[in-house]
């Protein structure tokens, strides 16, 4: 076994991603706050350092030190387990997302992602189906009726959206004929697969809300109905591990968008065939603007009733993206 | 429903069009310690007990201990006791003068009724407005302190603006 390529690369790799994706997750917070109070013609928050930009750590600070209160008529294990289970499932979903070529690195090829996984969108999905479990289980184990329907929410919105998405990409993969992301993002050195695609990437957009429990499909959280939803009882570590999960899946969403829709790092090739640092740029810009679009969809549209969510992904979506993907295949059968 | 979708579809871009203007509009946020707040000339604030600043009776405290201001008050929440005025210590022009003057802070309501009765103009609602403190005794101003006249950090409109 060669420790060095076998062992110790994929290990720094994942610590540098978790890493990063950790301080994106809690800039995320920062950021959101920022663009929305701009988007209300506000500063948001700007008394923590410069801009604001300590604030994440000060958030962070204050949630640790909160007294840790565990109510008495919880189920313990899965209560304490939920917000865990969200936030693993985040970063594991980012583990097969690519975000630059392969570099030579001190005399070591690298490939800037951390599984080259053959079935890496089956993988995107099963992974984002595990991260409602977090939320499921923790708003059954609060044993609280806001907690409980909050869950209820999240159980029935994770049915209804998982079909539109995982159709949506479907018909991705029946045009660059793999599940590998490697070879999605290869196959988009000419035109991003949004260009291909313009209505698998609205639905898949719209799926990806639902996904990441986003404004205005945050209905399992929806505020002035359930309190705070699922997370209703919880409160400190606990409940900024929720919150720093789903900023977390924010970013991590935004990556498969870029990835699979916008061209990963890969589009515009002239401009990341220049040098693999290009390309990486190249991947976070779209990822920001991506978030950019997250948060601009939330400052602008009012939340959906539940069951016209419901209904607009069953009675509309799925049949959408089904038309979407039958039009594909027969194009991609003619070619 | 494809039709309501489509105009929807379309509502939802005017709406997204509408929320990146004001993205790109100054904030209009009064950063207030570090920025002055805007004031208008009649604003109501913390009262003031004024003296005469010209004229015979330059430097005199214009109150003088008539108590229309408390009979006046709706929330009964100033105190007047009034004392003579002595050969050759005069406080004020008139016979009398406030020997106790206080105000309720707790109680008053801004209303500027002891403004409008007052003969003399003495008692002003002017501009201080950062009023909070820790007790409820340091809200029960003296005549010492209603006589310091304070400047909020703020800018006056103009009347008529």
């Amino acid at each position: 076994m060669d420790w060095v390529a076998d062992f110790w690369i994929p290990v720094i790799k994942a610590v540098v991603v978790v890493v990063a994706l950790l301080l994106g997750g809690a800039y995320m917070t920062w950021g959101e706050r920022k663009l929305c109070a701009r988007f209300q013609v506000r500063y948001g928050p700007n008394r923590a350092g410069p801009f604001g930009i300590l604030q994440p750590l000060a958030d962070a600070v204050k949630a640790i030190f909160k007294e840790e209160i565990i109510p008495s008529q919880v189920d313990r294990v899965l209560y304490v387990m939920g917000p865990g289970i969200s936030f693993a499932a985040v970063l594991i979903t980012f583990a097969v997302i690519p975000f630059g070529p392969a570099v030579s690195l001190f005399g070591q090829r690298v490939g800037l992602w951390i599984g080259d996984v053959s079935v890496g969108l089956l993988f995107l999905l099963a992974i984002a189906g595990l991260g409602s479990y977090g939320i499921v289980l923790g708003g059954w184990s609060s044993n609280n009726k806001y907690s409980l329907l909050g869950a209820l929410r999240a159980a029935a919105q994770m049915i209804s959206y998982e079909l539109p998405l995982g159709i949506a990409l479907l018909s991705v993969v029946l045009i660059v004929g793999s599940l590998n992301l490697n070879r999605i993002v290869e196959f988009q050195g000419g035109w991003p697969l949004i260009a291909l695609q313009p209505l698998g990437f609205l639905l898949f957009l719209i799926a990806i809300l639902a996904e990441s429990n986003r404004s205005p499909f945050d209905l399992p959280e929806t505020e002035n109905e359930l309190v705070s939803g699922f997370m209703t009882e919880y409160g400190g570590i606990k409940f900024a591990l929720y919150f720093i999960a789903e900023y977390t899946a924010m970013v991590v969403n935004s990556a498969i968008v870029a990835t699979v829709f916008l061209g990963g790092w890969k589009w515009p090739a002239f401009l990341s065939d220049l040098h693999p640092l290009v390309g990486v740029g190249l991947f976070l810009a779209k990822v920001l603007f991506v978030l950019f679009l997250f948060v601009w969809i939330r400052a602008s549209v009012p939340r959906v009733r539940y069951d016209k969510f419901m209904r607009f992904c069953w009675k509309f979506m799925v049949p959408l993206a089904f038309a979407n993907l039958a039009v594909t295949a027969v194009v991609v059968a003619l070619l | 429903m494809l039709k309501d979708s489509i105009v929807g579809f379309w509502h939802i871009l005017r709406a997204m069009g509408l929320t990146l203007r004001y993205f790109f509009s100054k904030p209009v946020t009064v950063q207030y310690p570090e920025e002055p707040v805007k004031l208008y000339p009649r604003f109501r604030g913390r009262h003031e007990l004024r003296r005469y600043t010209e004229g015979p009776y330059e430097g005199l405290e214009r109150c003088i201990g008539c108590a229309l201001c408390a009979a006046y008050c709706p929330t009964q929440c100033i105190y007047v006791q009034a004392g003579e005025n002595k050969d050759g210590v005069q406080r004020s022009p008139g016979e009398r003068y406030a020997e106790i003057y206080e105000i309720n802070l707790l109680r008053c309501m801004f209303c500027g009724y002891c403004e409008e009765a007052c003969p003399t103009g003495a008692i002003v609602l002017h501009r201080e407005f950062a009023l909070a403190d820790y007790s409820r005794e340091s809200l029960l101003y003296t005549q010492e302190q209603l006589l310091q006249p304070a400047e909020p950090h703020a800018i006056i409109l103009d009347d008529g603006q």
